[in-house]
């Protein structure tokens, strides 16, 4: 049997733009062309104003630890606890779920507040997940 | 709406709670609908409306022999109740339906006739939450705890403290699945799930279910059992996904529905007599104290830890030690609960659907 699967996101019209910046090492964000609101996750219309004139553009990838558990058990397919699922703040405002590579998933590395930087982990082909790396400097 | 025009005039849990290897979830159903049927003293066919969730109405209605003429099937979550309490209130109000039969069960231990859940890899939960290792309620509702400790000062031995005074209740309960005492050591040196909870700071899966019956406050005195008055509600959802809440310092379902039950209600806080605030983790009993407005967040945690909410004192909290707790605050207004807050008079019931994703508030009263 094979080696259980992480669960592989599959995209939608209305997401597969943010799929194509993962791939392409870009974190893509939607900008509202009326009221200026960022928001994730993708739709084609602000849900601060509801206007239909949204841009796509190209974010930081930077932003902070806001939250996060360390799972120990049910651990997900694909994953070898403990690992930290966390919640990340993006500087453009809107929050993303995320792992933290690069760090011990330990609450005493896992500071609230820390700078985070985004990475590219590819899943397959056709999937690219962006996660976040403790920021240097 | 207005207060105490429909009452609670049947409430029953299933024949048997905790482990029940013996009945499907369709018939856990059944048994807690036929159990509230014969405490309100009706028959089946009274029975024109129906509420339920995660089964279809059609399932359990089917499966019962029910024919009626308003149906709700609103699913929400845990909370997914305590919004049919509110519709149903509604329904009767207008004239669409005389009778309301709520049920709700869950082979969540034995697992049997348990519908699967599943996340599509193209919803928005399957994109951009299910690969980062989500796996089940543990790993999903406590990931806004630790901002909810920084910002407030909670500490972890004060978030401990609630599954210690729960436990206390749970004592005095004869259907509690655990009784015996705990400490707050005991919680912090049980079984890590997903820091920064451990196995006591999170729920029991059980089997199980209960039922209600409502009808207007009119007819409700010809029932056998003391009316339970609905007095206010409210319910509101935010998000399927935990991460996007608008902040992990509060709940904004819970910020919306507590208020309006208060406010429909016309009590303030000091109103209160009992509280039920739906624990499936540590955390809730202090986001619920804080959104509903009974204090500031900073105190809830002491608020517990001091014991406030144990027996005795002064809000009695989760007075059958969690759960099923609608069905605890109709045993107090009806002042049969194991655990009787002595005269008791307008109970609080609030709710949580998915991981913050909806809420649900009812104030009860056994004066009209």
């Amino acid at each position: 049997m094979a080696e259980p699967q992480r669960a592989r996101p599959k995209p939608t019209p209305e997401t597969q733009h943010f799929w194509d910046g993962t791939k392409a090492g870009e974190l893509r964000l939607q900008r509202c062309d009326a009221c200026a609101h960022v928001y994730f996750p993708p739709r084609p219309f602000c849900p601060s104003c509801a206007s239909r004139k949204v841009s796509i553009f190209k974010a930081s990838g930077k932003g902070f630890l806001y939250s996060y558990v360390i799972n120990h058990r049910p651990a997900a397919p694909g994953f070898t606890p403990p690992y930290a699922i966390a919640v990340v703040e993006l500087a453009e405002g809107p929050r993303m779920m995320s792992n933290i590579i690069d760090c011990p998933q330990t609450p005493e590395a896992l500071e609230l507040d820390m700078k985070l930087e985004v990475a590219f982990q590819e899943l397959d082909d056709k999937i690219t997940l962006p996660v976040f790396r403790p920021a240097k400097g | 709406m207005r207060s105490n025009q429909v009452a609670v005039v049947g409430a029953a849990e299933t024949t048997e709670l905790g482990v029940v290897p013996n009945a499907s979830q369709l018939q856990l159903h059944a048994d807690a609908a036929l159990n509230a049927i014969a405490d309100a003293g009706l028959k089946l066919s009274d029975i024109d409306g129906f509420a339920t969730a995660v089964e279809t109405p059609q399932q359990v209605c089917h499966y019962l022999g029910i024919k009626p003429t308003w149906v709700d099937g609103t699913s929400v979550g845990g909370c997914s109740f305590m919004l049919h309490v509110r519709h149903a209130a509604a329904a009767i109000e207008a004239g669409l339906c005389k009778t309301v039969l709520i049920t709700h069960a869950e082979s969540g231990k034995s697992m049997i006739g348990k519908l699967p859940r599943s996340t599509p890899a193209d919803s928005l939960n399957g994109q951009f939450e299910a690969p980062y290792g989500v796996y089940g309620p543990p790993s999903m509702f406590p990931i806004p705890v630790l901002r909810f400790m920084k910002t407030y000062g909670i500490t972890h031995e004060q978030l401990a403290s609630v599954a210690v005074v729960q436990r206390e209740w749970a004592a005095r309960n004869p259907r509690a699945m655990m009784k015996d005492p705990i400490t707050v050591a005991d919680v912090l040196n049980s079984r890590m799930i997903a820091y920064p909870f451990r196995l006591l700071q999170c729920c029991l899966v059980t089997d199980g279910g209960g039922a209600l019956i409502l009808t207007s406050a009119d007819r409700a005195r010809d029932f056998p059992r003391k009316p339970v008055y609905i007095m206010g509600t409210g319910e509101s959802v935010e998000t399927p996904m935990v991460s996007q809440m608008e902040t992990f310092n509060s709940s904004r379902a819970f910020k919306t529905a507590g208020p309006l039950a208060f406010k429909e209600a016309g009590i303030a806080h000091k109103d209160v007599d009992h509280l039920m605030i739906y624990d499936a983790f540590a955390h809730l009993p202090l986001f619920g104290l804080g959104d509903l407005g009974f204090m500031p967040h900073e105190e809830t945690g002491k608020f517990i830890a001091d014991g406030n909410t144990r027996p005795g004192a002064k809000l009695p909290l989760n007075t059958n030690g969690g759960g099923l707790s609608y069905q605890e605050s109709v045993r107090q207004m009806r002042g049969i609960a194991p655990a009787q807050v002595p005269n008791a008079k307008i109970s609080v019931c609030h709710g949580v659907g998915g991981m913050f994703a909806a809420s649900g508030t009812i104030v009860f009263t056994n004066e009209r």
